[in-house]
């Protein structure tokens, strides 16, 4: 088991790495830097002298310069947050997006995943039908939309969580639930079709016939195997809902990470930009794997190929 | 009865048109994208015609509220169509700027539709003539080639429609100069088809790398047929149903994104409506005070019609053309 995890952990750095090169030149080949801001315009002088203090005025500098630092974890300044550097900018966020992100994945298992098997199980009732179009529905809902909604019915109308705003456990379902909702809908039609698949399959059958219970069948047998989609759909998903979601940010005026990435990119802040993807990056490669090794365990099948 | 079981299993179209759920969602689409176009000419003229006086926030009426303030002169419609027309106007009430919201929402959900299908075209030109090259020349190309695909994967997509966004700003600005609407919706289009393509890429090369080894592009390849060739006489009639179902899936991911940039102010900009942009324009009219339900609920009711309408024919069509998935097939 030790030297595929090896192999694994080094295909994911050449992946960041790539993701790191990408990135870089896109970041170089847009027009307009950090350091014009809008229709007002600096002198020349004056910019070169601000790309110097950046260590911006070679690219090619910048690069290695950029990278010698990731290395060591320290990203550098930002540009346009004044006093502050990436790393103070990350380590803000990053835990604020990551509770509330793992919150989410955990609501969207607990819920789509006896959703899918219920819907499976009951194929072509009501309950199914019902629960399929309760998933389209989440599916097709903005979010912004969702959270403005339970924003008003749970905190204007029932006054039962505060009116947006971090720092006390009453600020965390809201935004967690309102990110978890197109998850839940992902998951709960992954778990179906899934289980459509194991529930037709031999072994679910032979089961079946040496007399199992068809509880026992369902929960013991098929759902390891048919989980498995879900268990790979949700290392990109963790990874995504761990560095935040800007509008689920802007509704509840939570501080996470997902107002960076989205700034950083309107304000070509070069540094904020590599940063804040290298950390995604890193997050996604680690969560795939952390995904597989979890799919190996459920499937022995799996597990010889990993 | 095993006959008929035989002719539905052979035929894609047929299974489709037998989707329940997909012929009443393509009925509801054509009925609003009808209704859109009867009600253009009169969109056209006051989607955008503000009167501040009497009809600033007035919630939906029945009887028409006054829609242009230059028509105060000459109020009479002359013919009854119009008569039609100008009480419609008020039907969904009027926004803060007393425009009719009515006129706002059905040439929104066209503009809306037409970025998702747009967007989806990009997608599915890119997706698979990327697929299509991967695999057709192997090797170090294929590989080099999947590693992008792999490396885009690995990037936050929020950023990465952004990125575009502002790098295809400039060059699409200049090449629609004085037309700053339409380059608008043109940049937006292509920079979410531009994003959307990845999942089509590794699914169409993996159709490609099977479908290469099969007897007839051998046959075809034994007679002097290039690789452009046999892909397009060949390989592209096999891969219309993996094309169209994962591009029918891109299209309201796409509508959706499109709510999600407007949203955040870089969608569509004003005074052409979306259905995302009166979505966000209604949120924001709604947290400072409920009372404007209107200005969300129609423009969301909208919105929420049409993606349900194009998922159930996604689905649809994915059970259609993947024979393995036929049991997952409702209704």
């Amino acid at each position: 088991m030790r030297s595929p995890i090896l192999r694994r952990l080094r295909l994911g750095a050449l992946t960041v790495a790539c993701v790191y090169v990408l990135t870089f030149l896109m970041v170089i080949a847009l027009p307009g830097n950090p350091f014009q801001q809008g229709q007002h315009h600096i002198p020349p002088e004056a910019e070169m002298a601000l790309r110097a203090q950046y260590d911006m005025d070679n690219n090619w500098v910048y690069f290695w310069q950029f990278l010698v630092g990731a290395l060591k974890l320290d990203f550098g300044p930002t540009f346009t947050y004044n006093d502050w550097t990436c790393n103070q900018v990350i380590a803000s966020s990053l835990p604020v997006s990551m509770l509330i992100g793992l919150m989410a994945v955990l609501i969207a298992v607990l819920i789509g995943v006896p959703m899918g098997v219920v819907s499976a199980v009951r194929r072509r009732t009501w309950i199914d039908v019902s629960c399929l179009t309760l998933v389209l529905l989440g599916l097709s809902l903005p979010t912004f939309v969702t959270g403005s909604a339970l924003l008003i019915v749970f905190s204007v109308y029932l006054n039962l969580a505060p009116i947006g705003g971090w720092g006390t456990i009453a600020h965390l379902p809201l935004p967690a639930l309102t990110l978890a909702l197109p998850f839940i809908a992902c998951v709960a039609r992954l778990t179906r079709t899934g289980m459509l698949d194991a529930l037709g399959s031999d072994f679910v059958r032979t089961a079946i016939a040496k007399g199992a219970s068809k509880r026992g069948v369902i929960w013991k047998h098929a759902l390891p195997v048919a989980i498995l989609p879900v268990v790979s759909f949700l290392g990109p998903a963790m990874a995504q809902a761990m560095t935040g979601s800007f509008v689920v940010e802007k509704v509840f005026g939570v501080p996470g990470m997902g107002q960076h990435f989205v700034n950083a990119a309107l304000n070509r802040d070069a540094g904020l930009i590599l940063s804040t993807v290298l950390v995604f990056a890193t997050l996604l490669v680690l969560f795939n794997l952390f995904v597989d090794l979890v799919c190996a365990m459920l499937d022995p099948r799996i597990a010889e190929g990993v | 009865m095993v006959n008929c079981e035989k002719r539905t299993i052979n035929n894609p179209l047929r299974r489709l048109l037998r989707s329940r759920t997909a012929q009443a969602s393509a009925i509801v689409l054509f009925g609003l994208i009808l209704l859109s176009l009867v009600m253009l000419p009169f969109s056209v003229r006051w989607h955008n015609a503000q009167e501040l006086t009497r009809s600033v926030r007035h919630p939906p009426a029945w009887s028409p509220v006054q829609l242009d303030s230059n028509q105060a002169a000459d109020h009479t419609p002359r013919d009854t169509s119009s008569a039609f027309a100008h009480r419609a106007g008020s039907w969904f009430g009027h926004d803060d700027l007393g425009r009719s919201l009515f006129y706002r929402v059905l040439p929104g959900f066209l503009v809306s539709l037409a970025i998702g299908l747009a967007a989806a075209m990009v997608a599915v030109i890119i997706g698979v003539t990327w697929g299509a090259m991967a695999a057709m020349a192997g090797g170090l190309v294929d590989q080099a080639l999947m590693r992008i695909v792999d490396t885009l994967y690995g990037l936050p997509y929020i950023l990465m429609v952004i990125l575009l966004k502002i790098a295809l700003t400039r060059p699409l600005t200049a090449l629609f100069a004085g037309h700053s609407g339409y380059a608008d919706m043109v940049i937006l289009f292509m920079a979410i088809g531009g994003v959307s393509w990845l999942t089509m890429a590794r699914v169409i090369r993996g159709q490609v790398l099977s479908l290469k080894n099969e007897l007839f592009v051998e046959a075809a390849r034994a007679v002097g047929a290039g690789p452009v060739y046999v892909v397009r006489t060949h390989l592209l009639p096999n891969l219309v149903g993996t094309i169209f179902t994962y591009g029918a899936l891109v299209v309201p991911q796409a509508i959706l994104q499109e709510s999600l940039l407007s949203f955040l102010g870089i969608g569509i900009q004003q005074p052409t409506p979306s259905l995302g942009r009166l979505a966000a324009d209604g949120v924001e009219a709604v947290n400072t005070f409920v009372g404007y339900w209107w200005l969300i609920v129609f423009p969301c009711a909208f919105l929420v019609v049409t993606l349900l309408a194009l998922n159930f024919i996604g689905d649809a069509l994915r059970d259609a053309f993947d024979p393995k998935s036929r049991a997952a097939t409702l209704v």
